[in-house]
């Protein structure tokens, strides 16, 4: 996207989906998302809350930051990976055994983080080693695995990546393009 | 109209599976005149239920049901309850199957002479050759409207085999075209041509690729000698004092207890619920289970040497547009040892959708390493890789210790690489890159194989009763009136996709059942 086009757009206020984009990359995570007194996570930049049942919400807010590290996709805003998160505090908020477990996952980062926890660290680096020195762990490879469906199988999410999804309805793609390629 | 049996119908023939083998088998069998019930354990869902969506897809038709893994292959690692992705449902693997149709070569019906010695390969020559089969692979390709035989034309070109073919030029590869496909290139057998929608893996919602579902298992119905109950699920055959099989228990969708007896009982379950199926059937008679006195059912389980090669373009293009497999290499097919390995593997178009590609382009992985390689998806091309794997007679399907709902034991799938398998596939990387990079790749991806969708050799056909399961036939050694009609009866896995070859002997099979019936010899 053009800067003068970012520029134009942000000065007349137009709030079109490649600026939460741009703003989504730009922002850092623990700066865009709040937590409301009602104990729900706002990200006012993207324009979306969560309510938070079953965790605390400084703990969903972490796990949805950790999505976003395990499977880092800078065109894909922090709202997708609530959504691929939101499971753990539904089960949590019915399940002790759960809540205890994510819980005690998070307070384990916060802890080899340090000074102001998982999500004060700047660099995606510094909190890549701490998930690597805990990728052993079932709880880690079950966030891990269940990303890899909750994720990638959002059909909001495909056109991100190009994926145009279902096609039959459409006729299929032999008058849409499926031999289209002109640089080969 | 569909026939009904009556389960003390003694007359019958009962085939086990409604896929490649049994689809085609029943088929054949009612077209003679033969009173056949086919036995199904999935459900019948006409090609318009079948879904666009791979995980939705994948839950409407794979074989979900409990089975273990072991051995060092990363399938066991990645994927331990889901070796082989197959399915369960009327039809069986046909609706899944990506249409590849191409016949075995001469030599791969002769392995044992060929190669020669391979330590830790249970190598054996076929007791059948090319030759004997020809004439049935060209029933086969007629019945399948396979492209590029019998005057069919070829499918056009994607994208995605555009870029295959620049490559393979570049390389100086001889054969490259849009495959030989059980795919209609035009309309055909009262059946739509290709619309380039993708989704092959999903159920061709136009009926345009071959399925048993929608053509051999209705012809066979409007036989009116053609019975084919879904949700039953055989778990036992049984037999009589003379060890002559008499019919089977299956549980219906009801998880009722039923029996269906028979005259002749033909197993086509694919190459992991077949061998179970017999090593559940044991009787005091039979004690290590149906027709394995030579102790080999179950072993020498095939799944082909596979892997893929995704690579990335600085240009779009979306590969996931048209027939998935439309598009081959051949010139790696050959038998050629000075590559570092006997046998062959094919190179094929390949493409999974973005969810698919999620989970299997590097299963485990995470970080920047693997999203940035999603992040190209839409510039990205692929291919498979297919070749022969070596038979080994530890790689094998066994009862497991855990139970399925029935309280059966399980199969576990026991798998580990022969060196000639990773040698093989070494090479297919090193090549599937260097095609992709000859026409601009800035990254390629060796992508390691899929929870199994070729399942090949657990009922191995050998000349003698003492090497396998079934005669050149399919025939049991053991058991006269009892048949192994899928790919486990393959001696070798070749390097073609099996499916072809499976259609091709349950043709012929027919014609000797038919034979041995005429003549009371079973």
């Amino acid at each position: 996207m053009s800067g003068d086009h970012g520029r134009r757009a942000r000065q007349q206020g137009a709030v079109s989906r490649r600026v939460f984009l741009r703003r989504s990359s730009e922002i850092s995570f623990a700066a865009a998302v709040t937590i409301t007194t009602g104990g729900a996570l706002l990200n006012a930049p993207e324009a979306w809350a969560l309510d938070v049942k079953g965790l605390q919400p400084q703990t969903m807010k972490t796990l949805i930051l950790v999505a976003r590290d395990i499977y880092p996709h800078d065109k894909v805003p922090d709202r997708y990976y609530a959504i691929a998160m939101k499971s753990y505090d539904e089960k949590a908020a019915g399940d002790p055994a759960t809540k205890a477990e994510i819980e005690s996952f998070v307070a384990g980062l916060d802890a080899a983080a340090g000074k102001g926890g998982y999500a004060g660290l700047g660099w995606e680096s510094q909190r890549v080693a701490l998930l690597r020195a805990v990728s052993n762990s079932p709880v880690f490879e079950t966030i891990r695995s269940g990303l890899i469906v909750s994720l990638y199988n959002q059909p909001e999410v495909w056109p991100i990546f190009g994926y145009e999804g279902e096609s039959y309805t459409k006729g299929g793609y032999i008058k849409r393009g499926f031999d289209d390629i002109d640089w080969i | 109209m569909a026939a009904q049996f009556n389960q003390n119908d003694d007359s019958v023939v009962v085939i086990i599976g409604s896929g490649a083998g049994g689809g085609t088998l029943g088929n054949e069998l009612a077209q003679k005149g033969i009173n056949v019930v086919v036995l199904e354990a999935g459900e019948r869902h006409e090609y318009a239920d079948f879904v666009n969506d791979e995980w939705a897809s994948f839950t409407q038709l794979a074989w979900k049901d409990a089975r273990t893994t072991s051995g060092s292959w990363r399938v066991s690692k990645n994927f331990p309850t889901l070796p082989a992705w197959i399915v369960k449902a009327v039809g069986g693997s046909t609706t899944h199957w990506a249409g590849a149709s191409l016949r075995f070569q001469e030599h791969e019906f002769r392995t044992a002479a060929v190669y020669g010695r391979i330590p830790g390969a249970n190598l054996l020559d076929w007791p059948v050759t090319l030759a004997e089969l020809e004439p049935y692979y060209a029933r086969a390709e007629e019945k399948m409207g396979v492209t590029r035989t019998g005057g069919r034309p070829g499918l056009p070109g994607s994208n995605n085999f555009k870029i295959m073919k620049a490559g393979a030029d570049k390389l100086g590869y001889k054969e490259c075209h849009t495959g030989n496909m059980a795919i209609n290139s035009v309309e055909r057998d009262g059946r739509d041509a290709c619309q380039q929608t993708g989704f092959c893996f999903q159920g061709c919602k136009w009926g345009a690729k071959w399925s048993t579902l929608y053509t051999e298992i209705p012809k066979g119905e409007a036989t009116g000698k053609m019975e084919v109950r879904p949700q039953s699920q055989v778990v036992r055959i049984e037999h009589d004092a003379s060890g002559k099989v008499t019919g089977v228990v299956y549980f219906d969708k009801d998880g009722r207890e039923q029996r269906q007896k028979a005259r002749v009982v033909a197993v086509a379950g694919n190459s992991i619920e077949s061998p179970r199926l017999l090593l559940n059937s044991t009787s005091s008679k039979f004690p290590d289970g149906l027709a394995n006195s030579s102790g080999q059912v179950g072993r020498n389980y095939m799944r082909h040497m596979t892997g893929s090669v995704y690579a990335v373009f600085d240009k779009p293009v979306h590969m996931y547009r048209g027939t998935t497999m439309a598009g081959i290499v051949r010139d790696e097919g050959r038998n050629d040892p000075g590559r570092g390995f006997v046998g062959g593997y094919e190179m094929e178009t390949l493409s999974l959708g973005l969810p698919f590609m999620a989970a299997f382009l590097d299963p485990g992985a995470w970080g920047r390493e693997f999203t940035s390689a999603i992040d190209g998806y839409s510039n990205m091309a692929g291919m498979w890789l297919v070749g022969e794997d070596m038979p080994q007679e530890t790689n094998r399907i066994t009862l497991s210790d855990v139970k399925d709902q029935y309280g059966l034991p399980v199969a576990d799938v026991h798998f580990d690489d022969h060196p000639n398998d990773v040698a093989m596939r070494n090479h297919a990387y090193r090549q599937g890159a260097a095609l992709y990079d000859a026409v601009g790749a800035t990254r390629t991806f060796p992508t390691p194989p899929y929870p199994s969708t070729h399942n090949l050799g657990t009922n191995r056909m050998s000349a003698n009763a003492r090497d396998g399961v079934v005669n050149k036939w399919g025939q049991t050694h053991d058991i006269k009136n009892l048949f192994v009609s899928d790919g486990s009866q393959f001696t070798s896995g070749g390097a073609e996709n099996p499916t072809l070859t499976i259609v091709t002997l349950a043709i012929r099979q027919a014609e000797y059942i038919a034979d041995q019936m005429k003549a009371k010899a079973i």
